[in-house]
């Protein structure tokens, strides 16, 4: 498999993670999901950090975010699939 | 049922109650913070002697004392620690330390400073630590099974890199040495929240799950509701999480939590610093999610070997214990390669299977076991932190 620019935990996650430092926007980046190594594409809209997330589908504002097949937050802001998700428009459910 | 882990061993110091060290250290323990002068000149002296000097010892009371208690006696106690010198300000207490250390069986001598002055004190224990050097340095490693072994984890400066890669390459290493009859532990109490449902789940059955509950539960209640100012935003996820992509507590807690693979589960619970009564297997230590503060109570519990998984690149080390580091965030390893013993990033290139990186971290084990030093190691790192569980009286 070439090196993959974002992975994926689940296929129940709406979020993968940037893994390649670098990441400009506009990139046609090669997805993979870890749990079973299958593969997607999609483009980022951000320059994202490494380490950092991209939604994989557009979120609405109160919809929950899914990473490793289990919520992880709330979204507070909405989102387009390609944006970096962060603090910005993601945030814990407790408090 | 054997499996390839099986036969593994390793050259290991075998200690007069059976356990098995990595590491074959001369301490020089203080009881108490105003001991640490005396500790320091005593190691000055002597060549092959370490001290570790911290800060805490004075007019604590209940279980904060108990827990620094458990903490210098495990430390001492350590099969890492070939023999020990205990100095503290005045004899009764000293020599609980001493008669701790001692029911192991090996070498403890204690000296208090009251009425003889430090500098009585460190002429009286630097000939017992010299007589210690000679006894530790003639001590030969043999060889014993790895899984004699007490494994440790605990990760730090966590980013998404670890939930990836390194943190489920100790968890695969646990589901394959834990079957063989290593003692493992883990913990971070707090950086459970969010996944503490999952985490009961792993207990070996509902009545350790249930007391899990209850000590997770009540950290919650008595120190974090009660102390908290807004919320947790600004120290759980930490501004390092943060900026290493981690958004929130839940989602931290998920990737700490592949520390303990897919199969394992965890036998029972320990106290701050206590060690295992309940035969191999996982523990699961009430402990600071701060890393010094968790390393030192893992080893004072008993750990020889510490596995650290780290994205944004944590440096710790501790006195008595290797610290191995395990990362896969490609950014950490071309900035901070010094502090990194096993680079998984291939992992995240999906060049390298969690399976393969588990083995390549059993091996790493085993070579830090025979003597290798770890990064931590040769940089100095000596992190001893005690655990205050609320003000000195």
């Amino acid at each position: 498999m070439p090196i993959p620019q974002l992975l994926v935990h689940d296929h129940k996650d709406n979020v993968g993670v940037v893994v390649v430092e670098g990441l400009e926007a506009n990139t046609d980046m090669l997805c993979c999901v870890t749990h079973d190594n299958s593969t997607f594409k999609m483009t980022s809209n951000a320059a994202v950090p490494i380490g950092h997330k991209v939604a994989l589908k557009d979120l609405k504002t109160g919809d929950t975010a899914f990473k490793y097949g289990e919520d992880i937050g709330k979204i507070t802001a909405d989102v387009k699939k390609g944006d970096h998700l962060h603090t910005h428009n993601c945030k814990t459910k407790r408090w | 049922m054997t499996s390839e882990y099986s036969n593994l061993t390793i050259q290991g110091y075998r200690r007069e109650n059976g356990r098995v060290g990595v590491r074959n250290h001369v301490v020089i323990l203080p009881l108490d913070d105003i001991s640490n002068a005396a500790c320091e000149a005593v190691a000055n002296n002597i060549k092959g002697t370490m001290a570790i000097p911290h800060a805490y010892g004075r007019l604590q009371f209940g279980e904060d004392l108990d827990v620094h208690f458990r903490t210098i006696i495990g430390t001492g106690a350590n099969p890492n620690v070939a023999a020990c010198v205990v100095i503290g300000i005045e004899p009764s207490w000293t020599q609980k330390v001493v008669d701790g250390i001692a029911a192991t069986g090996k070498p403890v001598q204690g000296f208090s400073i009251e009425q003889n002055g430090d500098l009585k004190t460190i002429m009286n224990a630097s000939r017992a630590a010299k007589d210690m050097v000679h006894f530790a340095s003639e001590l030969q490693r043999e060889e014993c099974d790895l899984s004699e072994l007490w494994i440790s984890t605990k990760c730090g400066e966590s980013d998404t890199t670890t939930g990836l890669g390194s943190c489920p390459t100790v968890g695969n290493m646990y589901d394959k040495l834990l079957p063989e009859g290593v003692y493992g532990f883990f913990g971070e109490t707090s950086e459970i929240t969010g996944a503490e449902h999952i985490c009961q789940k792993r207990a070996i059955n509902e009545e350790v799950g249930e007391r899990w509950h209850k000590m997770w539960k009540s950290y919650q209640d008595d120190v974090i509701f009660a102390h908290q100012t807004d919320d947790l935003s600004d120290s759980q996820p930490t501004k390092g999480n943060i900026e290493g992509g981690l958004t929130t507590i839940e989602e931290k807690a998920l990737g700490n939590l592949e520390k303990i693979g897919r199969t394992s589960k965890f036998i029972d619970i320990l106290e701050p610093a206590e060690a295992p009564q309940s035969g191999k297997g996982l523990y699961f230590m009430d402990s600071s999610s701060a890393a010094a503060e968790c390393v030192t109570l893992m080893a004072a519990g008993g750990a020889v070997v510490h596995t650290f998984p780290t994205g944004q690149g944590n440096v710790i080390g501790n006195p008595i214990v290797p610290v191995i580091k395990i990362t896969a965030n490609p950014r950490t390893i071309r900035t901070m390669s010094e502090h990194v013993d096993l680079d998984v990033s291939g992992i995240l290139r999906r060049e390298k299977t969690i399976d393969e990186a588990g083995d390549n971290l059993i091996e790493m084990i085993r070579r830090t076991a025979n003597g290798r030093n770890t990064a931590a190691e040769a940089l100095g790192h000596r992190e001893f932190s005690m655990t205050k569980l609320y003000r000195s009286a």
